[in-house]
């Protein structure tokens, strides 16, 4: 289904892309089913609190820089802008810029909900403005405002009257899906339909998207032998540079679940090409990632010099702990880009996935292809066990009761830690550049081996900890509350 | 004007699961979207026993919002209780079941006769904030699983203590500890819910104890008066927090008088006390007097608790003097004049003007519109660190939120708290030498 930018509200990514959040078997059978239109998502009569598409959506949106985004709802909704407040102003820190984004509540009461608070709403957004003269302002529903039904469209179509920056309704209610990876396509939406121009003439830019830009001087200076500059989206990213993405060489990502929607639109609504290939991680996927960026630029030759180059300083040292980490069992839980990405390394690396937990699962992309990092296992890797989990943290320890792995890895928050309270050495895979290219690899590897190497710590902790849940679950099977 | 949450200080009522969690053993069932619980919980000392992506949630979807939810919830409920080993389970509802209407209390009145008590508070964002959300917590805990105990099984000396939030409050749990500590030192049983080793076993002393005691300048009044009502129990409030050797020995003197104890042992323990306090207060008083990069006037952002607790005890204690003090915390209009009060009971007649506001906004301009003589003192929340570089002013993160230091079991309450105090601010003041 082609991407609308003429409407404020976009679907949902379970009615758009088919995704689910419950699933379990194996990575050939959900192929399989995603392949002959029988994979249908269970619902759960049991779950755990996850994650709100809010919160994705609206954190990206809080890094760019100086703008405002006015939360409407309870105060408990805009707890997010206080999150991302400190993560805005560290990030710009490190980079040597300055944020100054704000992140405003209208702490939604209960006559609010009873009368409606549509003109209290607009004399906010009014205040925010005068106060801070933002370069961008996000006006965002809750589930409060949204099931009351305040019309947060009318509202900013009557503030763009009088207001002279670009000024975007985001409809993103809690309820609406249990993917919070939609929060991300909200995000993008909302910065296509009010921040992006079509193109006057081309820049050597590369549209970068990213969460945190830690690897900002590596990538821009690997860049700068293709002649290209990396922009870097969302955080840091300016308001003008927004304006221009439409006149990039290219978008890449490193993650296809949070690059998807803008990459795809900005390829059908502006012809800048989306490079679709596995990510840059792990030594196959820079390459396969570093040659597409190459010939969607013409720099086919100074890419493959680069990666002689590099290939001779990294290579052999990766061969080397290979040998070490040959065997290693693993179990993974992240969100679907870095599970089967990150399964993809993990067995580059001589390591054996035993079971990969998606938080979700999206069959197709915006242009209706597998994700290129499951059609990469499909032809390429052993068949393992997968199972689809909004972050069923029940589910997961379930799972390692069961598999008893050498190693979890996780990449959200709150995961890693209940592994090692079982007993398992965990790694947080936190940042998403941590397993970025050759030396993100080698130093990858390392940290495997040292996490695995001293288990002092979850052996302290799991030898004086009581776990969360009763036997009669762990003798339960993984999938017992997912309804088929 | 209307009212606009710039520089956000609190969370909604559902944050009151934060309450819940401090409670070992006890779970909260949220019936609520599923981001609620990520969203409300603190970043730091979450992944205890139980954590929030523990807590069991019906994750409302659109289906729910248009048919009703109380089906899931029966079914969270009921599966909550085989997957997960609590001892209390307290069901708290989300904004969306709230509008839609679910009788939640239905739901939840079907497992009256399960193996483990079920609980219900209803806590939607929009009702107020985990100031009130706190509150209505225990008060549920209150209604729902106590009962009042015959005069016999009262027990003599055995005091309930309340104070500010959990979560909320960084420092919740060192200073309940050390509200503990005082009043075991002077022959009284303490009686706490939140923490190592209290739980359910001390919830069910409540009922016993011969009275309340409330450290807050308002959170929890509702909460004692409840159960003076409920259970007989008299309450002493000290709205004050006691932070140094000044008020900490004002606060022995009046729980010692309302609980007519023998006041020589007070006495005694406050003058050993106090003569440990001044030990080092002495040794360092050249640091707190012979520093150029200081001046006398702070100001504190904080809610009710801290902001009166902090000037007090660098009014009483130090000898400073307050310029504007902020109340950030949405404090109920009908508190708002005791809370004012508080302010203008100071040594030599000295007052300090408190002003209650949410907006960070205007908060920040009058401070910079405030001339303290020299480098302001602010204790406050991370909103305020932007503020400081503006204003060159001394900064401690004592609110919330509370961000770029770590607290595990830190306190300010009593005379060691007030050392901490004096080394946090102290070590941010000797960063400079002018």
């Amino acid at each position: 289904m082609a991407i609308q930018l003429n409407i404020s509200d976009i679907g949902t990514r379970e009615n758009r892309l088919g995704s689910i959040t419950g699933y379990s078997g194996d990575l050939k059978d959900l192929a399989e089913k995603s392949r002959c239109g029988t994979l249908r998502g269970c619902a759960r009569c049991f779950s755990q609190s996850s994650t709100c598409l809010s919160a994705c959506g609206l954190s990206q949106l809080s890094g760019i820089r100086d703008v405002a985004v006015i939360h409407h709802g309870p105060s408990g909704c805009s707890t997010t802008g206080t999150n991302s407040y400190r993560v805005t102003k560290q990030v710009a820190k490190k980079r040597g810029v300055v944020n100054n984004t704000v992140y405003i509540g209208t702490d939604m009461d209960e006559n609010d909900t009873i009368f409606g608070s549509e003109e209290k709403l607009a004399d906010i957004v009014r205040t925010t403005y005068q106060r801070y003269h933002p370069k961008a302002i996000f006006v965002a529903s809750s589930c409060a405002s949204g099931v009351i039904g305040e019309d947060i469209d009318s509202i900013v179509d009557e503030l763009k009257k009088e207001i002279d920056v670009p000024i975007a309704a985001v409809h993103c209610e809690g309820f609406k899906s249990r993917i919070w990876a939609t929060g991300f396509d909200i995000s993008d939406h909302a910065v296509l339909t009010s921040i992006v121009k079509p193109p006057e003439k081309k820049r050597n830019t590369i549209n970068f998207k990213n969460f945190y830009e830690s690897a900002r001087p590596e990538i821009t200076k690997i860049f700068a032998e293709f002649g290209v500059v990396p922009v870097f989206l969302y955080a840091n990213a300016t308001v003008e540079e927004l304006s221009h993405l439409s006149e990039a060489q290219a978008t890449v990502c490193i993650c296809g679940t949070l690059g998807n929607y803008l990459g795809n639109a900005l390829e059908q609504e502006y012809s800048v090409p989306y490079v679709r290939t596995i990510n840059p991680l792990g030594v196959k996927g820079f390459e396969t990632w570093l040659r597409a960026i190459g010939h969607v630029i013409d720099k086919n030759d100074e890419v493959e010099a680069y990666i002689e180059r590099e290939r001779a300083l990294y290579l052999p040292q990766i061969e080397k702990l290979k040998k070490e980490l040959k065997g290693i069992r693993c179990v993974i839980g992240m969100g679907p880009g870095y599970t089967f990405e990150v399964s993809r390394v993990l067995h580059e690396l001589g390591m054996e996935v035993v079971w990969g937990a998606a938080w979700h699962y999206d069959k197709q992309y915006e242009n209706g292809e597998v994700p290129p990092s499951m059609d990469y296992l499909l032809k390429n890797d052993p068949n393992f066990k997968v199972s689809v989990a909004d972050q069923q943290n029940f589910e997961i320890l379930n799972i390692l009761n069961k598999y008893k792995p050498d190693l979890y890895l996780s990449r959200h928050p709150g995961s890693t830690v209940w592994a090692i309270k079982q007993g398992f050495p965990a790694l947080y895979v936190a940042d998403e550049y941590m397993i970025f290219g050759y030396k993100g690899t080698l130093d990858f590897a390392n940290t495997v081996l040292d996490t695995i190497r001293n288990r002092s710590f979850e052996r302290n902790l799991a030898e004086r900890v009581k776990l969360p849940y009763t036997k009669w679950w762990y003798d339960q099977p993984i999938n017992k509350f997912q309804e088929k | 004007m209307t009212k606009i949450l710039d520089k956000q200080r609190y969370k909604c009522a559902m944050s009151a699961m934060s309450t819940v969690q401090a409670i070992e053993r006890a779970i909260p069932i949220l019936h609520s979207g599923p981001g609620c619980a990520q969203k409300l919980s603190n970043s730091a000392g979450s992944s205890g026993f139980f954590s929030p992506n523990i807590f069991p949630c019906t994750s409302i979807n659109e289906r729910d919002v248009v048919f009703g939810g109380e089906e899931k919830l029966q079914s969270t409920i009921e599966n909550a209780l085989k997957v997960i080993d609590a001892d209390l389970y307290v069901v708290l509802t989300g904004c969306t079941p709230e509008i839609v209407g679910d009788d939640v209390e239905e739901v939840v009145g079907g497992f009256k006769n399960s193996k483990k008590p079920v609980i219900f508070t209803s806590t939607p964002g929009f009702k107020g904030n985990n100031y009130k959300g706190h509150e209505w917590v225990i008060d549920a805990i209150v209604d729902q699983l106590l009962e009042p105990v015959a005069e016999n099984e009262k027990e003599k000396g055995l005091v309930n203590i309340w104070a500010d939030v959990p979560y909320q409050d960084e420092f919740w749990l060192g200073n309940l500890r050390a509200l503990e500590a005082l009043l075991s030192a002077i022959g009284l049983t303490p009686n706490t819910i939140f923490g190592h080793r209290r739980g359910l076993e001390n919830i069910h002393r409540i009922p016993k104890a011969e009275f309340n005691l409330l450290v807050s300048p308002w959170v929890g009044l509702e909460n004692v008066k409840h159960m003076q009502e409920k259970f007989g129990t008299p309450y002493l409030h000290w709205p004050t927090l006691p932070i140094g050797a000044f008020e900490t020995s004002k606060f022995l003197r009046a729980v010692v008088e309302f609980a007519h104890l023998d006041t020589k042992k007070v006495e005694a323990f406050i003058k050993e006390r106090e003569a440990y306090y001044y030990y080092y207060i002495e040794r360092f008083a050249d640091i707190f007097l012979e520093t150029r990069a200081m001046s006398k006037r702070f100001s504190v952002v904080a809610d009710a608790q801290y902001a009166l607790g902090i000037t007090k005890f660098l009014v009483n204690d130090l000898g400073r003097f307050p310029a504007k003090q902020y109340i950030v915390d949405d404090t109920p209009k009908e508190y708002q004049a005791a809370v004012k009060g508080y302010f203008k009971d100071l040594n030599y007649g000295i007052e300090a003007e408190a002003i209650f506001g949410v907006d960070g906004w205007e908060i920040h301009e009058d401070i910079k519109k405030t001339d303290y003589n020299g480098y302001p003192l602010i204790l406050g929340s991370y909103w305020e660190k932007e503020l400081v570089q503006q204003t060159n002013a001394h900064f401690v993160n004592v609110s919330w939120p509370v961000n770029e230091r770590l607290v595990m079991n830190g306190y300010y309450v009593g005379y060691d708290g007030g050392l901490r105090l004096l080394e946090d601010i102290y070590s941010v003041v000797r960063t400079r030498f002018n």
